[in-house]
Parts: structure tokens; C-alpha cells; sequence
């Protein structure tokens, strides 16, 4: 590509809002200018520099994250988070007897989770999910994104334990992200 | 301060400290790479989120400041930490490192009985 050319689909791209955004990703401003104020103290300045950051890195990155991410439930984003901290505080009693416990009782083991989500965004919130978790590992995602490879320490049913995953976490995250 | 914020504050730290030993516990004492990959997750969920709390606790009762920005080193460590864990986790599966159980306890078993037989 020239760079005429280059230059005519800029100038195509600020006429189309389609081409070239000035605001991709609204949630990931609104939540970029939130952590700046709370990392620097709240002030007039850093407010302006906040949004100025918070408009442009997004603005520039946009061609690499092409899908922005939309929150379609945002009291059910609180619910799950309040779940997830739930759970990781549940889950990492069990694993401390578990690590202190003989080794030979743990039941280590790798299974797959179908993805019934689709967005990038979405399943990386799915594998943080299941790391942030103690107890399972989300170790490798296949090429074409629809599987998921989990370890487990302590698992005895691998059908059960993929179930749990599905209906715990990615049910409410694609209802969140996805529909 | 009183007495109570000052048990609470001690008693969270207390517990963030103890996740993070048995979190270095379970990477020192468990078997194989992909088992011992779980111990860290703990350290960085309660083990960290238990001395922050403690520590927003103790500043918010007694120099009269909330301070936000501890959350938010948890916030970065529940963002990052799965990521990097993702990528030892794959790095592990490419280079094919092993993780039969089976074979892995058959070896220490016979490790331990050429002991036996060394002290013996």
C-alpha cells in the first residue's frame, strides 16, 4: 500500500466511523481513566491527562483488538465477581490440605472444557477465571479456540469437574459479554 | 485504634502469610511440574489479598486514609498472574515434559528403596 493510498483511507476512515473509531473501546476508557485517578491521586490534572491517555492508547491499538468489549449485564459483572472471589477463597482452603495432605491422595489430571464463547476477551476472562481458582490450571487453548485444556490437582470426575466450570463461569460470562 | 482492629489486622496478615508458605510448600513438596504449578496460584489470591487487606484495614483506622491503591495490586496480580502461569503451563506441554503420575511415583518409589538399601 502507498502512501496516497494509505492517506485516502484515512481520510475514507474519518468520513466512515466504521474504518478508524475515535472511541473503540468505550468500557476499557471509562475503566483505563478510573485506575489512573486511583494510581495517582484524584486531581483536575491527572484527570485530563487520564482521558487523553484513555482516548488515544485505544484510538492507536484499535487494529489489534477489533472486537470492543461490551458489558450487557453490569450487575450481573458484580455478582460474578463477588462469586469468583467467593469461590477463590473457598477453593484455596481445600487446596492448602490438599498440598499439606500425602501426594499419593491427589488425583492430578488434564481434561478438556468446550467453549461455548466465542470472544477473545471473553475467554481469556474464562482462563483467568480458572487459574485465579486454585486447583485448576488452564494450561493450553486449542488453535481454533474451542477447546480448553485444563490441569486439575484433586479431580476424581473429569466429566463433572468440566461440567462445573461450564455452568459456574462461562455460563454467566457469555450471558455478561456475549448475548 | 482499639483492641479488635488490631487483632483483625494481625490475624489477616497472619493468614496471608500462611497461604504464601503453603503456597512455596506445595512448589517444593509436590511431584510433578503441572501439580506444582498450582502452588503459586494461591500464594498470589489469599496469600497477597490477605496482607493487602490488612494492610488497607490498619492505614484506614489509624491515619484516617483510605488507601484505594492497594486493591489495585491485587487487581494487577489477578490480571497477570493467570497469563504468566498460561504460558508456563503451554511452554510445559511443548517441551513435552512429563507428568504421568504413575511413572513419576514408580520412580521416587525406587529412589526411596535405594536408600533403604544404602543405609541398610
Amino acid at each position: 500500500m502507498t502512501h496516497e493510498e494509505r492517506q485516502k483511507q484515512h481520510e475514507q476512515a474519518s468520513e466512515l466511523p466504521k474504518k478508524k473509531k475515535w472511541l473503540p473501546h468505550p468500557v476499557l476508557s471509562v475503566v483505563m481513566v478510573l485506575i489512573w485517578l486511583s494510581l495517582n491521586n484524584a486531581s483536575m490534572g491527572h484527570l485530563v491527562l487520564g482521558i487523553f491517555l484513555s482516548l488515544g492508547i485505544p484510538y492507536l491499538v484499535q487494529d489489534f483488538w477489533p472486537t470492543a468489549v461490551r458489558v450487557h449485564r453490569p450487575f450481573k459483572l458484580c455478582m460474578y465477581l463477588l462469586l469468583v472471589l467467593v469461590d477463590i477463597c473457598k477453593a484455596n482452603f481445600i487446596v492448602a490440605v490438599q498440598i499439606l495432605g500425602p501426594n499419593k491422595k491427589l488425583n492430578a489430571k488434564f481434561f478438556e472444557v468446550e467453549l461455548d464463547v466465542k470472544n477473545d476477551f471473553t475467554i481469556a476472562m474464562l482462563a483467568g477465571t480458572i487459574t485465579l481458582t486454585p486447583g485448576t490450571v488452564s494450561s493450553e487453548l486449542s488453535t481454533d479456540k474451542k477447546r480448553l485444556l485444563v490441569h486439575a490437582l484433586n479431580v476424581d470426575d473429569v466429566e463433572q469437574a468440566a461440567a462445573d466450570i461450564k455452568h459456574r463461569y462461562e455460563r454467566p460470562l457469555k450471558e455478561i459479554f456475549e448475548c | 485504634m482499639t483492641t479488635f482492629i488490631e487483632y483483625m489486622v494481625a490475624a489477616l496478615i497472619l493468614l496471608g502469610a500462611l497461604f504464601a508458605l503453603i503456597g512455596s510448600i506445595g512448589l517444593v513438596k509436590l511431584p510433578d511440574f503441572f501439580r506444582r504449578l498450582h502452588g503459586p496460584t494461591k500464594a498470589t489470591t489469599l496469600g497477597v489479598g490477605g496482607m493487602i487487606l490488612g494492610s488497607v484495614l490498619f492505614f484506614t483506622a489509624v491515619e484516617r486514609t483510605f488507601q484505594f491503591q492497594e486493591f489495585l495490586v491485587s487487581l494487577f496480580l489477578f490480571i497477570t498472574a493467570p497469563a504468566s502461569a498460561y504460558i508456563i503451563a503451554k511452554a510445559a506441554l511443548h517441551l513435552k515434559v512429563q507428568y504421568d503420575a504413575e511413572y513419576i511415583e514408580s520412580e521416587a518409589a525406587a529412589k526411596e528403596e535405594q536408600q533403604d538399601q544404602n543405609l541398610s
